[in-house]
C-alpha cells in the first residue's frame, strides 16, 4: 500500500514532466518569452517594460514574417539569480526562439553568459544598461536595442561643465552595475571639460537614511551628481533639504521622474534648472514620440501618465523582433543564423530617431538632454535642451582609448 | 534492530518493518536514478537537481528544527557562506579577490569555515529558545546578506562572484545536466543518510531527549548547551554542502541570494515538507519548487505570487505538520494497532 502510492506519486512526477516537455510548438507559430521584473522593488518598472512589448507586438497585429507570435511571460525579482531561473524556464521548458529580456543591469550581464550556453536562441536585451553586458565579452547572440548607462549621460558632463559652469561636484549613487556606467558617462564629459569629481558617495539599492553621507558633503562644491531611482531619490532629496543642503542638483537618467516632479514648496524651486540626460524625454515637440505616447495610453488605460523609460526600451526589443522577422519571413531554421543576421543590419526608425548596430550588437541612438523647467499650469517637466545624435557605446571616443579606461566601477574613473 | 524514527513507537514487528523500509528505499532509489533518463534537461536540472540540493538545505533546517527543536532563519546563510568561501578560496570572474586555489583544497576550507560559522551561530543562538532563536539567527542572517552586499574587499559587494564552476573530474563536466544531477542526488543521498544515521545514535538520541526536556536532561548530567551546539555545527556542514551545489547551480554568488527573502523560503520549505522526517523538506523543496516555476502559467503573470501563497496556506492548515504528515496520517489509517502518534 505504501509503496504502491509513492510508486504512484513519482510515476506521476516524471509522466507531469514527459507530458509538458513533449508539447513542441506548431511550426507555424513563434513563441516568444518576455521577461522582466513583477516581483520586488521594481515590480512597477516591470509591468511597464512589459507594456512596451505588447505594444509593439500589438502594432504587428501579433504576426511577423506571416507567423504568429505567442507571447509567454516570465519575472524574475531583479537579482540575476531569479533572471536565469526565469530565463531557464522559458529556453528549456517553454521553449522559446525569441527572449526578451532582462530589466536591471546586473541581470543583463548574467543573462549574456546564459545566453551562450544556448546559442540556438535568441536573446534581445529589455532594458538592463550595465555597460560590460555587450561591451566586453559580448555574446553572440545577444542583442541591445536600447543604449546602456554610459550612452544615457552623453551630454551632460559637458553642459553642466560648460553652460551651466559647475566645476567642482561630489556623486552620490547607489552601488551597483547600473549607476557606475552612469557615473562614468557623466564623468568622462564632465572631467575632459575641466570639471573636478571631489568624492564619490555609493548607498545600498533602498537606503533610507543618507543623513551620514549628507553630512559628509563638503562645501566648496557647486553641484551634487545624483543617479538614485524611485524612492530612494525622493529619501535623499527630502533629507538633504532638511538638513539645509542647497547646492544644485545633476541628475541621473532615473532620477528626476514624475514623482520627483510632483513635488511641492520649496524643493519645487530646488528643483528648477536641474540637468539631467537619457534615452528619453517625456516632453518632447516630435510628432513621432507623440504618437508613441498616445498609442501607448490608449493601449493601456491604467498604464503610468507618460511611458516610462523602461517601456521604451522593451518597445525597441520587441519592434526590432518583429522588423527581423519580417526579413527573415519568419524562418527560424539553422539556429536562427538568418534572423540573427537580419537583427544586427537592422536599422529602425523609431520614436526616439535612428536606432542601429554596432559590431556588438550594441545600439546607437539618439540621447536626450534635458533640463526641468516650469510648464503649463504650475507643473514642472523636463524639457529638451538638446538631442545628441547617434550616440555610440564608446562615447565617440575610440575603441582602444576607451577599452583603457577599465570597466566602470566604484573607483573607476577618478578626477579629484 | 529497533528502529525509532523520531519519537514515535516502533509498531510493528522489527522486521517486518525492517523488510518495508528496505523495499520502499530502494525503490525510491530507483526512481531517482531512473528520473533523468526520461526527463529533459530543465526538469533534470531546474526541477530535479535544484529540489535535491535546496532540499538538503531544508533538511538541515528540519535536522535542528525536528530533532533539537531549534528552529533557525540562517540555513541559507550557512551555505551562502559556503559558497563565498568556495569563490575567495577557488575560482570566480575577480582573479584579484579569488586566491584561485584547486578544487580540492578550496572544498574543504569552505565547508569547515562555513561549520564554523554555524557553531558560532549555535553558541550564540542555543542560549536562546523558541521565538528568541528565530529571532536571533534572522538577524545573523540578514546582517550576513548586508555585509556581503556592502564589503568589496572579501565578498565584492552587490555584485558578489560569478564564473563559479564545479570541478571537472576525469573530464567530465560536473555542471552538465546528467552529471549534475548525480552530483546532487549523491550529496542528498548521503545527507539523508547521515541525518537518519545520527539521529539513531547515542548523540541523537540525547539531542531528541533535550528537545523533550531539556531540564530533565541537565539534572541526569547531560550538556545541554554542547549538545545544541553540535547540532548547529551539524547542519551547518550539511547546510554547506547544499550551498556548494546552489554556487555551481547558479554559477554565482551574491547578497540577494542570500537575503531575509530566500532564507524564510527554506524554513517555508521545511515547514510544507513537514518537520517530522527528513524526507519531509525533500517533498517540501519540490512542491515549492514547482511552485516558483510553473504558478505564472496557470494566472495572471502579475499575480501568481498569490497561487504561491495560497498553495501554501491551504497545505499548512489542512496539516500542520506538512505534506509528510498529511500522508502518514493517510497510510496510518488502516488497522495496524498504532495509535501512537504526536
Amino acid at each position: 500500500m505504501m509503496r504502491s502510492v509513492r510508486g504512484a506519486f513519482l510515476a506521476a512526477t516524471m509522466l507531469a514532466g514527459l507530458s509538458i516537455t513533449a508539447s513542441a510548438q506548431a511550426a507555424d507559430s513563434i513563441k516568444v518569452g518576455g521577461l522582466a521584473t513583477l516581483e520586488g522593488a521594481f515590480t512597477v518598472l516591470g509591468q511597464d517594460g512589459l507594456r512596451g512589448l505588447e505594444l509593439a507586438l500589438k502594432e504587428a497585429n501579433y504576426t511577423a514574417g506571416g507567423k504568429k507570435i505567442e507571447l509567454v511571460k516570465g519575472s524574475s525579482d531583479a537579482t540575476p539569480d531569479s533572471a536565469i531561473r526565469a530565463a531557464r524556464k522559458l529556453v528549456e521548458q517553454d521553449k522559446v526562439d525569441i527572449l526578451v529580456g532582462p530589466l536591471s543591469g546586473d541581470e543583463g550581464v548574467a543573462m549574456r553568459d546564459f545566453a551562450k550556453t544556448h546559442p540556438n536562441v535568441t536573446f534581445i536585451n529589455g532594458s538592463s544598461a550595465a555597460q560590460d553586458t555587450t561591451l566586453r565579452s559580448p555574446a553572440p547572440n545577444f542583442y541591445r536595442f536600447n543604449t546602456d548607462g554610459v550612452q544615457w549621460a552623453a551630454g551632460l558632463g559637458d553642459y553642466s561643465a560648460k553652460t551651466k559652469g559647475y566645476k567642482r561636484v561630489v556623486t552620490v549613487a547607489e552601488d551597483y552595475g547600473f549607476p557606475y556606467s552612469q557615473v562614468m558617462g557623466f564623468m568622462l564629459e564632465f572631467c575632459k571639460a575641466g570639471g573636478k569629481v571631489a568624492d564619490k558617495f555609493w548607498v545600498p539599492i533602498g537606503n533610507k537614511d543618507f543623513s551620514s553621507i549628507i553630512a559628509k558633503i563638503p562645501d566648496n562644491i557647486d553641484a551634487i551628481y545624483v543617479a538614485l531611482g524611485g524612492a530612494d531619490a525622493t529619501n535623499f532629496l527630502t533629507q538633504y533639504e532638511q538638513s539645509g543642503g542647497d547646492k544644485p542638483m545633476i541628475a541621473g537618467s532615473i532620477t528626476v521622474d514624475q514623482t520627483v516632479l510632483g513635488a511641492k514648496g520649496k524643493r519645487r524651486s530646488y528643483l528648477i534648472g536641474t540637468p539631467s540626460a537619457g534615452p528619453i524625454a517625456d516632453t518632447w515637440d516630435d510628432a513621432k514620440w507623440k504618437q508613441f505616447v498616445a498609442d501607448y495610453k490608449k493601449a493601456f488605460p491604467d498604464g503610468l501618465p507618460s511611458p516610462s523609460l523602461f517601456a521604451h526600451a522593451y518597445y525597441l526589443a520587441g519592434k526590432a523582433m518583429v522588423e527581423g522577422l519580417n526579413e527573415v519571413k519568419g524562418d527560424l531554421g539553422d539556429g536562427e543564423k538568418k534572423f540573427q543576421a537580419a537583427l544586427a543590419k537592422l536599422t529602425m526608425d523609431t520614436p526616439t530617431g535612428k536606432v542601429s548596430l554596432d559590431k556588438n550588437r550594441q545600439a546607437i541612438a539618439d540621447i536626450f538632454l534635458t533640463e526641468v523647467v516650469e510648464g503649463p499650469n504650475n507643473t514642472l517637466m523636463n524639457k529638451v535642451v538638446k538631442v545628441i545624435p547617434q550616440v555610440n557605446q564608446t562615447m565617440g571616443m575610440d575603441e582602444a582609448e576607451f577599452m583603457k579606461l577599465g570597466p566602470a566601477s566604484r573607483d573607476n574613473p577618478e578626477c579629484r | 534492530m529497533t528502529i525509532a524514527i523520531q519519537d514515535t513507537a516502533v509498531r510493528s514487528p522489527a522486521n517486518v518493518a525492517l523488510h518495508g523500509r528496505i523495499a520502499k528505499y530502494g525503490l525510491l532509489g530507483l526512481a531517482l536514478l531512473a528520473y533523468p533518463l526520461m526527463a529533459s534537461d530543465f526538469w533534470i536540472v531546474q526541477i530535479g537537481a535544484q529540489t535535491l540540493f535546496m532540499g538538503t538545505i531544508a533538511l538541515s533546517l528540519m535536522w535542528l528544527g525536528g530533532y533539537g527543536g531549534m528552529v533557525s532563519l540562517a540555513q541559507l546563510t550557512f551555505a551562502g557562506v559556503a559558497a563565498y568561501m568556495v569563490a575567495v578560496f577557488g575560482v570566480s570572474n575577480r582573479p584579484d579577490i579569488s586566491l584561485g586555489w584547486e578544487w580540492w583544497a578550496a572544498i574543504p576550507v569552505a565547508l569547515l569555515i562555513a561549520t564554523a560559522f554555524a557553531t558560532i551561530t549555535g553558541m550564540l543562538a542555543a542560549r536562546t529558545e523558541g521565538i528568541y532563536t528565530i529571532m536571533i539567527t534572522l538577524a545573523i542572517a540578514v546582517a550576513f546578506s548586508l555585509f556581503c552586499r556592502q564589503n568589496y574587499a572579501i565578498f565584492n559587494g552587490f555584485a558578489g562572484f560569478a564564473g563559479l564552476k564545479p570541478p571537472s573530474l576525469f573530464g567530465l563536466d560536473l555542471r552538465a545536466p546528467l552529471p549534475f544531477y548525480y552530483l546532487s542526488l549523491a550529496f542528498a543521498a548521503a545527507s539523508y543518510v547521515g541525518v537518519v544515521y545520527v539521529t539513531r545514535s547515542t548523540f541523537g538520541l540525547a539531542l531528541q531527549a533535550v528537545r523533550d526536556n531539556p531540564r530533565r536532561m541537565r539534572a541526569i548530567g547531560f550538556n545541554v548547551y554542547a549538545h545544541r551546539v553540535a547540532a548547529y555545527a551539524m547542519s551547518g556542514l550539511l547546510a554547506a554542502v547544499g550551498g556548494l551545489l546552489l554556487a555551481w547551480f547558479n554559477g554565482r554568488i551574491s547578497p540577494g541570494t542570500i537575503a531575509a527573502g530566500p532564507c524564510i523560503n527554506t524554513l517555508v520549505m521545511a515547514v510544507l515538507g513537514g518537520m517530522v522526517h527528513p524526507i519531509g523538506p525533500y517533498v517540501g523543496a519540490l512542491v515549492f519548487i514547482l511552485l516558483q516555476n510553473f504558478a505564472i502559467d496557470l494566472i495572471d503573470p502579475e499575480r501568481f505570487n498569490l497561487v504561491i501563497g495560497v498553495a501554501f496556506l491551504i497545505i499548512v492548515l489542512a496539516s500542520p505538520d506538512g505534506l509528510v504528515g498529511l500522508w502518514q496520517r493517510m497510510t496510518r489509517r488502516r488497522p495496524e494497532g498504532g495509535s501512537s502518534q504526536r
